[in-house]
């Protein structure tokens, strides 16, 4: 049984005029299925770029990746369409919900790219609002919530088309401490209900609520395992230059 | 997705800023609208010209015989009279015609618009002339060369506060006495040099006014059931016969005037409706201009779309409907404007040149501007929906 996400050598490299840069050196790792990985690492160290592969918006340059087995490097477009629709669910830092539809409206989206008939959608949509606690506000636009209320109704849209894998990239970024533990609560509760969660932060106290941790430096992975807290982390940065 | 949302979508993107749509909008109403009022005018000028004509009716033939001076050349009333004998399967009536240059005058008044033409009892055969009162002219009248006449509605109008019957009245200083009235032909007051400013008397007076015995023109009508052009043939060959030479006589047909007229009209309403039609190309431009602004302020959303699992082809189908969805609904307002227009332009020609000529927009011309704005939607709608639809969905999400 192979894993759920698997990154064989992957590679990305941009051309900057003359120079070409390095996103992702060889990244290799394998995430299973019902994981909660956090995948953390300063500004520049290439974390967007793995979750644009993940979430299949960008192809390897070079290595593979095998998303439920099947090698995502040789899709086309439309294919590539179609996985984003049925097997991700993305949640972003800036929100990401469309200005002129209402909170219902903007959790269909996903379904309708999928051609669910409009009485499912809104009934799936609306269970989607309600189990992220947004219920009684179908008809608002996002433009009337706060930022902790817009990013649960991106969660209800990641969540409303029961994707294989939650990818969120910076969820609490623009969010405040407070606001910010409810939506990781919110993430770490789907995680228990059964989702793969894949988290994406700059940020070690959050990436440690997650139970594994991916820690990515200059495109390497320079960590895979257990999520440590940040006093552990310092802990183990020191024995690691003593050693 | 289906294209039922993508129209939906398009209208309420479209309601959803609707001074930019409208403006937007504003190059194809422009241009449906005048198409429609062009179109329309162009019908309207048609109607005009076949109802003017339709008292006089499409098959009559003129005749007119040109004089060298010398007396020789000339066709004589009997001479036409044989030949409708002879062809009578083929011309119906007949009738000289001899105009008159002079004065009509009354008491102290003097009217120098009013034709004055001598006809023979047999011209009321071939216009349809309703009398208001008093009687037609009768083979009596020719044949004594009375000086009695038919007024038109506008004379009657003007001179006469009772019945002008029995009254005298001057024609090229000749005392005439009334008999008749003709009724008013117009919608509008009877006016001057219109039909209704007319008088009418026996040709043989007329010609003796004149001072010549020969009667240079004449009116016929061709029998109903033939062709105008086949009577005028026939006609065209005795005449030949006669006079031996095509130099010295011309026949117009009416049918032939009217199709003419109805041709230049044609030409003339369709030059223009072109030069209206590429203001339609214009609006079509406009549209991709806004459309082209409308994508990048979109591109955020596109990227959204696009993660969401909008393939290549959703984003396309949903920018070209939103323009052609726009454009057919400034179609349609065009339409509805171009109407007003028509009705507008209606009511201007009648109140300036006191003419009723209805300006009505033509079933076809509507349909062809609302399919071909349609179609100017879709087609500059294309270039910004491929734009739309070929975004790279990672930048788009960090468009700002
Ligand atoms: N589209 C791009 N073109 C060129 N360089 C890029 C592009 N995207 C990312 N990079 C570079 O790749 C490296 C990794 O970037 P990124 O994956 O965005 O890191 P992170 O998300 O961890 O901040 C950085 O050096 C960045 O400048
Ligand atoms: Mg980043």
């Amino acid at each position: 049984m192979s894993a759920l996400i698997e990154f064989r050598e992957v590679c990305r490299y941009y051309q900057m005029g003359d120079n070409v840069v390095t996103a992702a050196d060889h990244v290799t790792f394998s995430i299973e299925k019902g994981e909660f990985v956090a995948i953390v690492g300063h500004s520049g160290s290439g974390k967007s770029t793995c979750m644009n592969i993940i979430g299949c918006l960008d192809v390897p340059t070079a290595g593979e990746y095998l998303l439920n087995g099947r090698n995502v490097g040789e899709l086309d477009k439309n294919e590539l369409a179609e996985i984003r629709n049925e097997m991700l669910g993305f949640i972003f830092q800036q929100y990401n919900l469309l200005p002129k539809l209402n909170l219902l409206e903007n959790v269909e989206v996903p379904l309708m790219y999928a051609g669910v008939s409009k009485r499912e959608r809104k009934k799936r949509a609306k269970e989607a609002l309600e189990s992220v606690g947004l219920g009684d506000k179908l008809k608002n636009l996002p433009s009337q919530l706060s930022g902790g209320q817009q990013q649960r109704v991106s969660i209800a849209r990641a969540l409303v088309g029961k994707p294989s894998v939650i990818l969120a990239d910076e969820p609490t970024g623009a969010l405040d401490s407070n606001t910010g533990r409810e939506v990781l609560e919110l993430l770490k509760s789907l995680n228990n209900e059964g989702h793969t969660v894949v988290l994406i932060t700059h940020d070690n106290e959050i990436a440690s609520k997650a139970n594994r941790m991916i820690r990515l430096k200059d495109g390497r992975v320079v960590y895979d395992g257990v999520a440590l807290s940040p006093e552990e982390l310092v802990k183990a940065n020191r024995e690691s230059e003593v050693s | 997705m289906g294209i039922g949302e993508s129209f939906s979508l398009a209208i309420k993107n479209i309601l959803s800023s609707k001074m930019r749509s409208f403006l937007t909008m504003l190059g194809i109403i422009i241009g449906v609208s005048a198409v429609i009022a062009i179109a329309g005018m162009g019908n309207g000028m048609k109607t005009f010209v076949k109802d003017t004509f339709s008292n006089i009716g499409t098959n009559m033939l003129q005749v007119y015989i040109f004089d060298d001076g010398t007396g020789t050349k000339s066709v004589s009333i009997d001479q036409i009279y044989d030949i409708v004998e002879k062809h009578k399967d083929e011309l119906a009536g007949v009738s000289p015609y001899v105009g008159i240059n002079g004065v009509v005058k009354y008491g102290t008044e003097s009217s120098e618009t009013t034709t004055v033409g001598g006809v023979s009892e047999d011209y009321f055969t071939i216009e349809v002339l309703e009398l208001s009162e008093g009687r037609k002219l009768q083979y009596m009248d020719m044949k004594n060369r009375q000086q009695v006449c038919l007024i038109g509605a506008y004379l009657a109008k003007e001179w006469f506060n009772g019945s002008p019957i029995g009254e005298e009245i001057s024609i090229a200083g000749y005392p005439f006495t009334v008999v008749g009235v003709i009724k008013q032909t117009g919608d509008s007051e009877p006016r001057a040099r219109t039909n209704d400013d007319r008088v009418i008397i026996p040709y043989s007076t007329a010609a003796a006014i004149n001072g010549s015995r020969q009667v240079s023109q004449f009116f016929l009508t061709s029998q109903p059931e033939v062709s105008t052009e086949r009577a005028r043939v026939s006609l065209e060959n005795e005449l030949l016969d006669i006079l031996g030479d095509k130099d010295w006589f011309y026949v117009s047909s009416m049918a032939e005037m009217l199709k003419e007229m109805d041709s230049m009209i044609s030409v003339v309403s369709t030059v223009l409706t072109i030069i209206a039609a590429i203001s339609l190309l214009v609006g079509g431009i406009g549209i991709m201009n806004i459309m082209l602004v409308s994508v990048t302020e979109r591109t955020r959303e596109i990227g959204i779309r696009k993660a969401l699992g909008a393939k290549e082809r959703y984003i396309m189908q949903q920018f070209v409907i939103e323009a052609g969805v726009t454009s057919g609904l400034g179609g349609v307002i065009g339409i509805l404007f171009g109407f007003l227009l028509s009705a507008g332009a209606t009511a201007l020609i009648k109140s300036l040149l006191q003419t009723q000529m209805t300006i009505v927009p033509a079933l076809e011309s509507v349909m062809m501007a609302f399919g071909i704005s349609v179609f100017i939607g879709v087609l500059f709608g294309y270039l910004p929906a491929k734009k739309a639809a070929r975004l790279n969905p990672i930048d788009a999400l960090h468009f700002d």
